[in-house]
């Protein structure tokens, strides 16, 4: 499957963006657990926000998972998958916004996540419970002009810096029917953070967030009250398009990584790309990750033909993390001591195995769901 | 302020190459890059036109292929280019290139031609002077700083002790350095509206200009393996040899 030229030169650009403006820091940044702020800018610069937003925000107007899956790739090629994962917060919170906030909302909100000026993040898991979505417990009781919203939300990307946290709340009855979604701007009195430390994605800030008689505006409600499980579900499939497409770039690069070092390295008088046991391992990476990305591009285009290929989705977000797994593994195995030291992106992107597998929904509750759907 | 730029597409520097085996020309795939040194010119003239209520337009020789190196410019924000692509001109030599380059200038409204130094694919070095002593106005070249105040243009050339300050009336042609702007990157907006922006794709003889490369390649050896340097065993006398081997390359 061919990509249309744009797409192609699109590719080229962020390419180049991330090969001069991420992938030189990556490494003091992990260390740091923190990037500049300023990236968020020159990636809104870039227009790497707008896919899928509205033209009068300064997005690109339509939605192209073509585009995302470019984008996602693309940073991954920097190894340090922290990185894309808190830039693209914005594109996990934002869209609710987009699809049922009020014209006022998306009029303070959008156009500044669009620029890279403001920070959006999505708080849905609370420490209590995560992928059960239908019952989570934090409150928004309305009183007046306000909610107030009591309660805690963890493992939330973005969570120390977000300037708008798109939450999901209860403002009704027990079940997925009692659930809205509410944009908390963060300088808010009785809402504060404590940030997480991570086996993995160090860069990416991740934190518990915590809602004391929060007031909110009524305005910042998204849709009507009772809608809150609808406009989650109705972000999951890109964002797990995203992660396969990120998945998919990692495990590239940890063949890049293997291929380039047993080239190099020579053992016994010969490289290691000469012994079979190597070469093995090579083609056996190459081969899941052809296999990975094949499918991710009939998704793709599925996606872009409008369809929601749930089960397909979620059976290859299970397939990326399983190929990233492997290759992870395989590459530090061809890089032996080099790969556990700190600073190498094969040692990074082992650690952020784990992260893709269980974030954005667990490999079991991937397969569970394509169980589901497909009516088994 | 009009501005022209040269521009030129190359093969992707990153990927494997060739030569035509019969006229060791190199052989330019469908799909080529904007030259990297050329990003520097088309930002110049962008923030000069963005800054006097200007145009920009591209200009360029070479095989069109499927156009993603000057879209690639294009997508930056230039307004509209002229591709001269003949058959005829391939291998062409710096002059041929320059009197191609300076015809189809010609032809368009311009105070400022703006170039890169030297394009990656030829390295001759010489294109943008040649251009200008064709076109008949002067060359500010090796810029690493262009200002301008509509009506006449100043750059600084770096040298051994300092920087150069030479400057010109318009018309005038500048060639800069890598440096002397920052490239922005294309946006995706900026690509798909590439795709509706003129390309004016011409001939040699639609310019009036002969098309001869004027040059034939009779031969491509392969450079010479790197011999091994010589060791130096340090005895107590080893730096009298280093200086003495210095001294022999006339480097000190």
């Amino acid at each position: 499957m061919r990509e249309p030229d744009e797409h192609r030169l699109f590719r080229r650009t962020v390419a180049e963006f991330v090969a001069n403006e991420i992938t030189p820091h990556v490494a003091e940044w992990d260390e740091a657990e923190e990037f500049p702020r300023d990236l968020y800018r020159k990636a809104g610069e870039l227009g790497l926000f707008g896919i899928g937003f509205a033209e009068e925000h300064g997005g690109l107007g339509t939605h192209d998972a073509l585009l995302l899956a470019i984008v996602a790739e693309e940073l991954a090629q920097c190894g340090a998958g922290g990185i894309p994962a808190s830039l693209f917060s914005n594109y996990i919170g934002a869209p609710p916004i987009q699809a049922a906030g009020t014209p006022e909302t998306q009029a303070e909100i959008l156009p500044r996540m669009l620029s890279g000026d403001a920070v959006c993040a999505l708080a849905i898991t609370e420490p209590g419970g995560g992928s059960d979505v239908a019952n989570l417990s934090t409150t928004a009781v309305a009183d007046g002009d306000v909610y107030i919203v009591n309660g805690q939300k963890t493992f939330i990307t973005s969570g120390m810096r977000a300037d708008y946290v798109t939450t999901a709340v209860r403002t009704g009855d027990d079940g997925a029917a009692g659930l809205s979604l509410l944009v908390v701007p963060t300088d808010l009195p009785g809402f504060s953070t404590t940030p997480l430390q991570k086996m993995g994605w160090w860069a990416s800030d991740t934190a518990t967030l915590y809602f004391d008689d929060v007031a909110v505006p009524k305005r910042y409600l998204l849709g009507e009250e009772g809608q809150g499980f609808g406009l989650i579900m109705l972000n999951f499939n890109h964002e797990r398009l995203f992660m396969i497409a990120g998945m998919v770039g990692g495990s590239r690069l940890l063949f890049d990584e293997a291929l380039d070092w047993a080239r190099e390295r020579e053992t016994f008088g010969r490289p290691l790309a000469t012994r079979q046991v190597v070469r093995h391992k090579l083609v056996e990476m190459d081969r899941r990750i052809n296999a990975t990305r094949a499918w991710m591009a009939e998704l793709i285009d599925r996606v872009d033909a409008g369809e929601a290929p749930v089960a397909q989705l979620a059976e290859c977000k299970v397939q990326a993390s399983r190929t990233l797994e492997f290759c992870a593994r395989e590459a530090s195995q061809i890089l032996g001591g080099a790969s556990y030291l700190r600073g190498n992106p094969v040692e990074r992107l082992y650690r952020e195995v784990r992260v893709n597998a269980i974030g954005g929904g667990s490999e079991e509750i991937m397969i569970d769901l394509a169980a589901r759907q497909l009516g088994i | 302020m009009k501005v022209a730029v040269c521009v030129k597409q190359i093969p992707d520097p990153a990927s494997d190459y060739s030569l035509d085996p019969a006229t060791h020309n190199l052989v330019r795939p469908a799909e080529q890059v904007l030259d990297d040194t050329d990003r520097y010119g088309v930002e110049m003239a962008l923030q000069i036109a963005e800054q006097h209520e200007g145009s920009v337009t591209l200009v360029s020789m070479g095989p069109s292929g499927n156009l993603q190196g000057i879209r690639q410019a294009l997508a930056m924000g230039a307004d509209k280019a002229v591709l001269v692509d003949d058959e005829e001109l391939k291998g062409s030599d710096s002059l041929t290139t320059a009197k191609v380059l300076a015809a189809a200038i010609a032809r368009e409204e311009y105070d400022l031609v703006i170039a890169g130094t030297e394009s990656t694919d030829g390295y001759s070095g010489i294109v943008p002077q040649q251009v200008a002593a064709l076109l008949g106005i002067p060359s500010l070249t090796y810029a690493t700083q262009v200002d301008t105040d509509g009506s006449s243009v100043s750059i600084r050339r770096q040298t051994a002790a300092g920087y150069d300050e030479v400057s010109a009336s318009t018309p005038v042609l500048v060639s800069v350095t890598a440096g002397v702007v920052e490239p922005r990157y294309p946006t995706f907006k900026g690509i798909m509206q590439a795709k509706q922006k003129p390309v004016d794709t011409v001939t040699a003889g639609d310019l009036g200009v002969e098309a001869s490369p004027g040059q034939a390649i009779r031969s491509v050896q392969p450079a010479p393996a790197r011999e091994a340097g010589e060791k130096v065993v340090d005895e107590g006398e080893a730096h009298l040899q280093v200086v003495a081997a210095l001294e022999q390359a006339k480097v000190v």
